[in-house]
């Protein structure tokens, strides 16, 4: 059962993603990128963190993913939706990412894993709040520094300059 | 709750990160189109969260080192996609293209 769960999920994951970076519509591509992360957010389900699934789908299905297609619609030319998305360097982009795939398969049938783990158990919310907030606050107050940063200079590189068109 | 542990290796999530993070440095490299290119990034970041939760779940399952680490790499994904799309946008305000390829003012 876990095994079959666990199989749609993988697909869902790799299909979404082989989605996102073949197919030629870039609005299909975005969709795509969705699938592929609800198939992350089942794995997150899988490993019994709910919390981080829920995370996945509100701040990556949900958020990111809008932003991303605003940029698409913002930044549409004519050669986006017939051919022309990728560039000649395909052929090469390939054989670097199949020897990628390979070297890590390599590695990973070559390793002992180890097979003494425990049973997993559903991570409580409120044990995740109180690691973030005791041990984890420092970088958890750079995070929200981070982002005010990342917002407040977002506006400010995309605001509209005088005399620009 | 009912735990999966001896259900699936742990080297399964492995490979199927493994996977989903070479399909990201294929998109990296091969568009042209700087929003595609930034969502190929999202599947590489993904996949290391992926990575780094099962190692969290199945080694260390009371410390959520991985866990926590995961929630900050979608905190810093929101943060760059905000940024780099506000950039994609400049870039196609001045050149008319959001194509990598055409913007090399300074390639030599």
């Amino acid at each position: 059962m876990t095994q079959i769960f666990f199989d749609i999920m993988a697909a869902t994951a790799i299909v979404g993603g082989l989605g996102v970076v073949l197919v030629r519509n870039t609005v299909y591509a975005a969709l795509f990128l969705i699938l592929s992360l609800m198939g992350v957010a089942g794995f997150y389900v899988l490993l019994s963190v709910e919390f981080l699934a829920l995370v996945q789908v509100l701040i990556y299905g949900g958020a990111v993913t809008v932003l991303l297609l605003f940029a698409l619609m913002l930044t549409r030319t004519r050669d986006m939706f017939e051919g022309a998305t990728d560039g000649p360097q395909k052929p090469i982009a390939a054989v670097v990412g199949l020897a990628l795939l390979a070297a890590f398969i390599t590695m990973i049938y070559k390793t002992q894993w180890p097979r003494d783990v425990n049973e997993l158990t559903t991570v409580p919310f409120n044990d995740i709040g109180t690691a973030l907030f005791n041990r984890w606050a420092v970088p958890f107050e750079i995070a929200s520094g981070v982002l005010l940063v990342a917002l407040v200079g977002a506006v400010v590189i995309a605001m509209q300059e005088e005399g620009e068109p | 709750m009912q735990g999966i542990a001896q259900d699936i290796p742990l080297e399964h999530f492995v490979v199927v990160s493994s996977i989903l993070f070479s399909i990201g440095v294929y998109g990296v490299l091969a568009r042209r189109n700087a929003v595609l290119i930034l969502m190929s990034m999202e599947l590489m970041l993904n996949a290391v969260s992926i990575n780094m939760v099962a190692f969290a779940v199945y080694t260390a399952p009371s410390l959520f080192v991985g866990i926590i680490f995961a929630i900050f790499v979608i905190t810093i994904a929101a943060a760059e996609v905000g940024l780099a799309l506000a950039i994609v946008l400049r870039v196609f305000r001045n050149r008319g293209t959001a194509n990598v390829d055409e913007v090399d003012t300074l390639r030599w």
